[in-house]
């Protein structure tokens, strides 16, 4: 277990918790603001990352692509915002449970009926690809770095969104109070359309960068889904802040518990054992993680204290 | 607009008329589909306890079901192959008996309920529904790994479960058993909404500090109302499980408990017969839908959301009307 | 889930000819919607495409999707049995719903072919008299990878599978013809999409070789991300990853990959040429093997009605013991357990023009049963 080993896996948790992050951040900004569960969060991604394949194989530009996978994901946003969502906003969480889920059928067949059942090409581009050298000696792939920094960005961009201009007070007085604003003379529903649109956008955003990493197929989107939902939940609903730390929490638990709790089992048992007991654990890591935080913290650990 | 009672007695003698008609032009096959809508419907009453009754809004139940199911698996599995499930502390033979197997399922998820519900408790909202959501998953995650039991490969179990007195393997006789059993339980959920405890479950819901100042301690009465809600999922998962002869991990997957959510919302909430109006209706589109096209989920989508949209109350409220407190 | 399939119109004239009753129905159970689509398509076109080419006009086949759920599998295969009143039953792709399955179909005395699902214990002491597996046993694909590192002459393997049965055997099978070193042998999580830890413990670990089995999406996921970290081991690993449908999705990152198959689209012989030839013809893509499995599978079937019908169980057994059928892949024989007796191929991931394929490059298992056979006594 060399230091080299243990800086690496540091990095890949830093990674895969920022890519958490854009997708933690849309769905914390929608259920924060306009008190909304949207399952449906999961097919955005999806969507954008089939929007950047389909632009990236038709014009060869990863630029052009990420653009299309968030314009993409935004219509497709401010479309169920408006046709579905907004009769939703008085009824209880159930009615959103419900009518999200049922999104997420349709938006899944949907995208299978467009673009058939076998996975879809994305690729990074070439000027992104291959490993870079980093002090110590590390070798790490280029466009990992590229996506923390991506990720910061964003984060960067959103704390400044939210705490500098007029949109993010409207957005932290939402959160706070939506029928108050909504008499100081806020247009709530141009807000709300606005605030789900950004989430959406962000989630294809996600949906893209990953999915160039990854595989780029029907469902793709709901396992991610449920550790948003799970970074949001650590975080506290509502805060940015909270899903950012989230998010790092939830990708270094799992990055660093997979690597390392079956070396931890070898210690006392033997390593097939160990191999898949240790494993089994990792899988469980998270959740566990998450538990341990609401049981501590019931509004999780930057949410509105009751 | 009908009466919410004479929609409940039409909706069960309907579910027992299909069987019966289907029993008669030799097709087994819809008795088979009729005990799964009976199987979910159950499963879908024991969460409309918590969900309906007490306001808990569990996305963890699947873990419940799918103990019941485990329950079953792991009991018929050591009674087949011969070998006693444990011998250190105690000698634990395995059985094919049903009412055996009940009670275990029942047991085991009243303690997992239990537990569960004492740690979950404490949050509210959205974060209870999440964290009922993790336990979920730790179960799922766990019983893949089990591969003493299959893993993700799950347990098939040959032959049904006996019960004393009837043939199992025979479909309507099965349906039958699952059939009372869902009676029996409505009418005990009935019963309890109806008794102080529901009564004070139901206020307990809605305004918990008018609860504490009476005296009731509103955490304790949706406790008890989670593990009730726990014990009759997990008799669902062991009915389940015997229904297919086999159990397998998706039992205890979100998809699972998001299902037998859906069946609640779809039927009505906090309706006696909503959860059963519910699961009766999905599993029929599941059937018929199927025919219509490949991306039939299309469809059945379509339908959720236009149920969700204009149909307020689920389809029951949508026949019946809103709920009054008294007829 | 109902997509009736009645391929010959001629359906109706047989039954106006009153010879309904020596019509066979076959039941075909497999995965037509959601993210593992594929593999089912691509098996019942398969199976398809033989019937259709065939002369004979008392086929009936009942097509059923199962949502990849083991408990909609049972129940199809119940209302098939039960409603439809299938002779024979196929299709199933997934092992944990062939097991859930197979069993019970075969216990009441129905036979069933599988194109695909090959588990150990349905091999060995589960074998059933009336199950035939017409593609492999799970473990054969990876044991010729073992074999081909082995001859390729690997030292130091880096292993991974994910955490689930099937993932369990691909390593045990692995390890059965391999005889060098472990350098790390780890089980991922099923249906993980980010393998940056995985690598970098194979960069770290002085491994001269990697071995993986990672169906699906995760196979793409791992495949793009390997060849992003610069590591630049050889990889070998079994068809499952590197199937027709799935090349198409990985790009450049798997080329020169050597996976091993029982079947790709250059084994010479005419029934192969034919058969690729007509099945792009038809739909408009290169097969796979799960294609070829499908379209075997139907052969195996026809072959047998001509000489025996499902109602007479032992005669249509025999029939199908014989084998007697122009396989896509030569000459084909069962083993004493219903398993087939086959060359494993390896073959290297190379691009045609524009098309991602696969092209032979030896022999990396002569006439293979499997391990389970031993086991097997009906």
């Amino acid at each position: 277990m060399s230091t080299i080993l243990i800086i690496e896996q540091v990095l890949n948790g830093l990674q895969s918790g920022i890519m958490l992050f854009l997708m933690a951040a849309g769905l914390t900004l929608i259920f924060g603001v306009m008190g909304l569960i949207n399952l449906a969060h999961g097919s955005l991604y999806m969507i954008g990352a089939f929007a950047a394949a389909a632009v990236a194989g038709f014009t060869g530009s990863f630029v052009l692509a990420l653009i299309a996978a968030m314009v993409a994901a935004a219509i497709a946003g401010v479309l169920v915002e408006m046709l579905v969502m907004r009769r939703l906003y008085a009824t209880d969480h159930l009615d959103q449970v419900l009518a999200t889920f049922a999104l997420i059928l349709i938006f899944s067949e949907g995208t299978r009926w467009i673009f058939g059942s076998f996975p879809l090409f994305l690729d990074i581009p070439d000027y992104l690809s291959g490993p870079v050298n980093l002090p110590g000696g590390i070798q790490y792939p280029f466009y990992r770095l590229v996506l923390i920094c991506v990720g910061l960005l964003v984060a960067a961009g959103l704390g400044l969104l939210i705490t500098r201009t007029r949109i993010g007070i409207q957005i932290r007085a939402g959160e706070n109070d939506r029928e108050m604003i909504a008499a100081l003379g806020v247009d709530i529903s141009k807000l709300y359309t606005l605030v789900f649109a950004l989430g959406a956008a962000l989630a294809g955003l996600a949906g893209a960068l990953v999915g160039a990493i990854q595989s780029v197929q029907v469902g793709m989107g709901e396992p991610v889904l449920i550790l948003a939902f799970v970074v949001i939940v650590i975080g506290g609903i509502g805060s940015i802040k909270g899903a950012l730390i989230g998010a790092l929490l939830v990708g270094l638990t799992d990055t660093l518990g997979g690597v390392f709790l079956p070396q931890l089992f070898k210690l006392f048992m033997d390593p097939s054992a160990a191999q898949s007991s240790g494993s089994a654990l990792a899988s469980m890591a998270i959740y566990i993680l998450m538990g341990a935080v609401l049981i501590w913290r019931p509004t999780g650990l930057f949410g509105a204290r009751p | 607009m009908i009466r919410e009672r004479t929609l409940n007695g039409l909706v069960l003698v309907l579910l027992l008329a299909v069987p019966l008609w289907a029993l008669f032009n030799d097709q087994p096959f819809t008795i088979t589909l009729a005990t799964r809508a009976v199987i979910f419907a159950l499963a879908a009453v024991g969460l409309n306890i918590a969900l309906g009754l007490g306001g808990l809004v569990s996305l963890g139940h699947a873990a419940f079901f799918g103990i019941g199911g485990y329950a079953m698996g792991i009991l018929a599995h050591h009674a087949q192959t011969y070998t006693p499930v444990m011998e250190l502390p105690f000698l634990i033979q395995g059985t094919k008996s049903m009412p055996v197997i009940w009670l275990v399922a029942m047991v085991t998820s009243a303690i997992a309920a239990f537990l569960i519900g004492l740690l979950s408790l404490r949050t509210t909202g959205v974060y209870f529904i999440m964290i009922t959501l993790a336990f979920g998953q730790m179960f799922y995650f766990f019983s893949i790994s089990w591969a003493a039991y299959g893993g993700e490969d799950g347990l098939s179990i040959y032959v049904r479960n006996g019960f004393p007195g009837v043939d199992t393997l025979i479909p309507i006789n099965f349906f039958a058993i699952c059939f009372t059993i869902l009676c029996l339980v409505l009418l005990l959920s009935g019963l309890l909404a109806r008794s102080p405890f529901g009564l004070a479950l139901n206020a307990a819901r809605q305004v918990p500090q008018r609860v504490q100042t009476v005296g009731l301690d509103p955490q304790r009465l949706k406790l008890v109302a989670f593990v009730v809600s726990g014990v009759i999922t997990g008799w669902a998962g062991a009915l389940f499980a015997d229904l297919n002869r086999f159990v397998s991990p998706t039992m205890f997957s979100w998809q699972m408990s998001g299902e037998i959510m859906i069946f609640i919302i779809l039927g009505g909430t906090a309706r006696l017969c909503g959860p059963v109006v519910g699961a009766v209706v999905f599993v029929m589109l599941e059937h018929f839908l199927g025919g219509l096209s490949e991306y039939w989920h299309i469809y059945l989508g379509a339908l959720l959301l236009l149920v969700v949209l204009f149909a307020r109350g689920g389809l029951v409220g949508l026949i019946v009307g809103r709920e009054v407190a008294h007829d | 889930m109902k997509l009736k399939s009645l391929i010959l119109s001629t359906a109706l004239a047989a039954l106006a000819s009153g010879a309904s009753a020596d019509d066979i129905k076959v039941g075909m159970i497999t995965t037509l919607s959601g993210g593992g689509a594929g593999l089912g398509i691509d098996v019942r076109d398969g199976f398809m495409l033989a019937i259709s080419q065939s002369d004979r006009t008392d086929i009936e086949v009942v097509i059923e999707d199962d949502l990849r759920k083991p408990d909609v599998a049972v129940q199809l295969a119940d209302k098939m049995i039960q409603s439809e009143k299938v002779d024979v039953m196929t299709g199933i792709i997934w092992s944990n719903l062939a097991m859930a399955v197979i069993p019970s179909v075969t216990a009441q005395g129905k036979f069933y072919l599988s194109p695909n699902a090959g588990p150990s214990a349905l091999a060995g002491k589960g074998c059933h008299k009336n199950y035939f597996n017409v593609a492999w046993q799970n473990d054969n694909l990876h044991e010729a990878a073992g074999a081909y590192a082995k001859g390729a002459g690997y030292q130091n393997s880096f292993i991974l599978a994910p955490n689930y049965p099937a993932g369990q055997d691909a390593l045990t099978g692995y390890k059965r013809m391999y005889d060098g070193e472990l350098a790390g042998e780890i089980f991922t999580k099923l249906g993980q999409t980010d393998y940056a830890a995985e690598i970098a413990q194979i960069r770290a670990s002085g491994a001269d070789s990697v071995y993986f089995f990672l169906p699906g999406g995760m196979g793409i996921s791992f495949l793009k991300q390997y060849a992003d970290s610069g590591v630049g081991l050889p990889v070998v690993g079994p068809a499952f990853s590197f199937d027709q449908g799935i090349l198409q999705a990985v790009g450049d990152a798997a080329l020169g990959v050597v996976n091993t198959s029982q079947w790709n689209k250059d084994i010479d012989n005419a029934t192969n040429a034919a058969f690729v030839e007509t099945f792009q013809a038809e739909y408009g893509r290169l097969p796979s093997l799960y294609a070829s499995q499908g379209f075997d599978t139907a052969n195996l079937l026809i072959s047998a009605l001509e000489t025996a019908h499902p109602d007479d169980a032992d005669a249509f057994r025999a029939a199908l013991e014989a084998a007697n059928f122009d396989s896509t892949r030569g000459d084909f024989a069962f083993g004493p357990n219903h398993h087939p007796i086959q060359d494993i191929y390896a073959r290297e991931v190379i691009k045609e023009g524009d098309i991602y394929t696969n092209k032979i490059i030896g022999v990396a298992l002569e006439n293979h049963s499997d391990a389970y056979a031993v086991d097997c006594s009906f």
